[in-house]
C-alpha cells in the first residue's frame, strides 16, 4: 500500500518524542556508569571526562552485590518455576474442564491484582511469624519466604495467560490424543505443552521479571542474608556519599540478563499476550 | 451420561475408568475423574489463599482494631477500636483524613494524566511501527527496554537525572537551553515540582506496556482491511478512527482496566524516586498508607485506608464492567 507523505511525517515526529524521551535515561545510565566519581559530583556532563571501567569493578565490593545477585538469581529462579508449573495444572484445568467453582476460581485470582500491596504487607509478616513459631518454619527473612510470594504475585497474571493461550489450542488434538489411549495428564505433557511453547516462554519471562523487580514486599520481608538486588542497591548511598556512578554501573549489571532475555524473547512474549487478550 | 454436577467437557471420554473409579462408578453419578481439575487447581489455591487472601482476611481484621506501636508486639492484644480507624480516615476536618482526602486527589490525577498520556504514547508507537520500514526493530526493541529492565533500575537512572546539581535535566534546562537561570536551578525531587517528576517516570515506566499490548492486538487485524479501505478513500487518520480503534476494542478494555489498577496503586516509582522524604506534592496514596502505618506506626489506621482504597478500586473496576458489559450487550 503506497505510503502518504503526511504519514511519513506523522511517523518521524512519534518516533523521534517517544525514542528520545525512551533513550535519555538509557544513555544517562551507560554513560554516567563509565565516568570517574568526580564526574558524577559536579555539574552533570552529557559525555565522560575520561572513560573509566572502575565502577564497574568497585560496585561489588561496596556493597555485597555479589550476594544479592545470587539471592536474586535464586529466588527469581525457583519462584519462576514453581509458579509456571502451577500455572500450567491450574490454566489446563481452567480451559479444558467445566468445574463447580471455575467461576470463583477464575474471578478470585484475577481479583487479586487489585489488591494493593500494602494492605497485605504487615498481615502476610505477622502470617510468616505465626507460622514460624507454629510448625517451626522460618518463612519471614529467608528466601523460601520470598519465594512463595514471589510465585503467588505472578500467579495470577500467569493462569490468565496461559489459559487464553491453551483455548486457542484446538481441542480436537486432546481428543485424538484421548482416542489412542492417553491420560488427561498424558495430554497435557506430550500434546499441549510442546503446542503451548511460545506461552509457557511469555509467562516464565513475566514471572521473572515481576521476582527480579519486586521492591516493596523485599524491603520488608528480607534480612542481611537473604538480601535482593532490589534493596540491595541503595546501599550505595550511604550519609555521606552517594556513588552515582557506581549506581549506574550496578543498575546497568543487574538490568541486562532480563532486557536480553525479553528482548530475545519478546515474539513469544507478544504472542501469549495476543492469545490471553484479544480472547 | 446423567447430567451432573461436575461434568466434564462435552465429548472428552472419561480417563482412567480401569482401576480408580471400581464399584463407586455405579453408584455415584459423578463421572470417573471429576476430581482431576480440582487437584489441578489445589496447588493454586493452596497458595493464594496463603500470600492473598488470609493476609487480606487479616488485613480487613487488623482495620478494626486499635494496632498502634503499643501493641505491635503483641497484636492479639489490641483492643476492639470499632469503626474509629475509619472515622479517622474519612473525617476530612481532621489532619489524618485531610491529608488522606489530599493523597487520594493526587492519585486521582496521577492516574489519570499517566494513563491517558501511556494510552495515547503506546498507541501512537504501535501505529507507526505497524508498517515494516528500515530500523522498524531497532524502535521496537528501544520501546521495550524501559519494561524490560527492573523497575528500579530505571526509576533510580531518573532519579539521577532529576537532581538539582549534578542531574542531566537541570542541566539541559539551564546550560544547553538557557530556559532557567545557571544559578537558580529548581528542585525536582522536592516541593510542588515532584508531581512532574513522578508523573514522568511513571509514564516512561507504563507506556512501553500499552505499547506492547496494542503492537500485539495490531497483529490480528488483516492487512487487507486496510487496503480495501484506502481503495474507498480512507485516509489514514479516518483508517485509525474506524478500523484501528474498533478492531482493537478487547484490547483496550483489558489494557485501560490492568494500566488503571496498577498505576493507581503503584508504590515503587514515589518509594525509589523520593525515597523516606516524600513531597506533598508526590503523595501518592500506596506510599502515603505505607509512611502513615511504619513510619507512624499505627498500622490498624493504615489498614483501614488500605481496606478504603481496596473498596473503591472495586467500585471502579465495578461500574466499569458493568457499563462495557451492557454497552456490549446492546451493540
Amino acid at each position: 500500500m503506497r505510503e502518504t507523505l503526511g504519514s511519513k511525517w506523522f511517523r518521524a515526529v512519534v518516533l523521534v518524542i517517544l525514542g528520545v524521551f525512551t533513550a535519555v535515561p538509557l544513555y544517562v545510565m551507560i554513560t554516567s556508569a563509565l565516568k570517574p566519581l568526580g564526574d558524577v559530583q559536579n555539574n552533570f556532563t552529557w559525555w565522560p571526562t575520561h572513560f573509566t571501567m572502575q565502577p564497574f569493578i568497585d560496585i561489588w565490593s561496596t556493597v555485597p552485590l555479589g550476594q544479592y545477585f545470587v539471592n536474586s538469581l535464586i529466588v527469581s529462579g525457583i519462584s519462576t518455576v514453581l509458579s509456571v508449573l502451577i500455572a500450567i495444572f491450574a490454566s489446563y484445568a481452567v480451559s479444558r474442564y467445566r468445574f463447580k467453582g471455575r467461576g470463583i476460581f477464575t474471578t478470585t485470582v484475577l481479583s487479586t491484582q487489585m489488591f494493593p500491596g500494602v494492605l497485605f504487607l504487615l498481615p502476610l509478616y505477622l502470617i510468616f511469624i505465626n507460622i514460624n513459631q507454629t510448625f517451626g518454619i522460618q518463612l519471614a527473612g529467608t528466601r523460601t519466604g520470598l519465594i512463595i510470594t514471589y510465585l503467588t504475585f505472578s500467579l495470577p497474571f500467569a493462569i490468565w495467560m496461559l489459559a487464553g493461550y491453551l483455548d486457542n489450542i484446538p481441542k480436537e488434538l486432546d481428543e485424538a490424543a484421548r482416542v489412542d489411549g492417553s491420560s488427561a495428564m498424558g495430554v497435557l505433557f506430550r500434546v499441549i505443552l510442546p503446542v503451548a511453547r511460545p506461552g509457557l516462554i511469555a509467562v516464565a519471562i513475566y514471572c521473572f521479571m515481576t521476582s527480579w523487580g519486586e521492591v516493596l514486599f523485599a524491603s520488608v520481608l528480607t534480612t542481611q542474608d537473604s538480601r535482593t538486588l532490589a534493596v540491595g542497591l541503595g546501599g550505595y548511598s550511604t550519609e555521606t556519599n552517594v556513588y552515582w556512578n557506581q549506581i549506574m554501573a550496578a543498575s546497568l549489571v543487574v538490568s541486562i540478563p532480563v532486557v536480553v532475555g525479553f528482548l530475545l524473547l519478546q515474539r513469544n512474549f507478544v504472542a501469549g499476550l495476543t492469545a490471553g487478550s484479544v480472547k | 451420561m446423567a447430567v451432573t454436577e461436575a461434568r466434564p467437557r462435552a465429548g472428552s471420554p472419561s480417563p482412567q475408568t480401569g482401576t480408580k473409579a471400581g464399584p463407586t462408578r455405579f453408584r455415584r453419578k459423578k463421572p470417573a475423574g471429576w476430581w482431576l481439575p480440582f487437584v489441578l487447581i489445589a496447588p493454586a489455591v493452596v497458595f493464594e489463599i496463603l500470600i492473598h487472601v488470609t493476609p487480606m482476611l487479616v488485613g480487613i481484621w487488623m482495620s478494626f482494631i486499635k494496632l498502634t506501636k503499643f501493641f505491635i508486639a503483641n497484636w492479639s492484644a489490641a483492643p476492639a477500636a470499632g469503626l474509629s480507624n475509619y472515622h479517622l480516615a474519612l473525617d476530612v476536618n481532621g489532619a489524618l483524613g485531610a491529608s488522606l482526602l489530599n493523597s487520594f486527589l493526587i492519585t486521582c490525577a496521577f492516574t489519570i494524566i499517566v494513563v491517558g498520556v501511556s494510552w495515547l504514547f503506546g498507541m501512537a508507537g504501535a501505529v507507526v511501527l505497524q508498517r515494516s520500514f528500515r530500523g522498524r526493530a531497532l524502535f521496537r526493541t528501544l520501546f521495550l527496554v524501559p519494561y524490560a529492565i527492573p523497575v528500579y533500575a530505571g526509576i533510580i537512572a531518573w532519579k539521577f537525572m532529576f537532581q538539582r546539581d549534578t542531574g542531566a535535566i537541570n542541566h539541559f534546562l539551564a546550560d544547553n537551553l538557557h530556559l532557567i537561570s545557571a544559578t537558580d536551578k529548581p528542585f525536582w525531587l522536592i516541593g510542588d515540582n515532584a508531581f512532574t517528576a513522578v508523573v514522568v517516570v511513571a509514564i516512561w515506566r507504563t507506556w512501553p506496556f500499552a505499547f506492547l499490548m496494542l503492537m500485539a492486538g495490531l497483529q490480528s487485524i488483516p492487512e487487507e482491511v486496510y487496503e480495501a479501505s484506502a481503495v474507498d478513500g480512507a485516509r489514514p487518520f479516518r483508517q485509525w478512527r474506524s478500523i484501528t480503534v474498533p478492531m482493537l476494542g478487547p484490547v483496550n478494555r483489558v489494557l485501560v482496566l490492568v494500566m488503571f489498577l496498577w498505576t493507581f496503586n503503584d508504590f515503587n516509582t514515589p518509594y525509589i524516586l523520593f525515597g523516606g522524604a516524600q513531597p506533598p506534592s508526590g503523595d501518592l496514596i500506596s506510599f502515603h498508607i505505607y509512611s502513615a502505618s511504619f513510619l507512624t506506626l499505627n498500622f490498624g489506621f493504615g489498614s483501614a485506608m488500605s481496606v478504603l482504597l481496596l473498596l473503591f478500586l472495586l467500585l471502579v473496576t465495578g461500574t466499569y464492567l458493568f457499563i462495557l458489559n451492557r454497552r456490549s450487550r446492546n451493540a
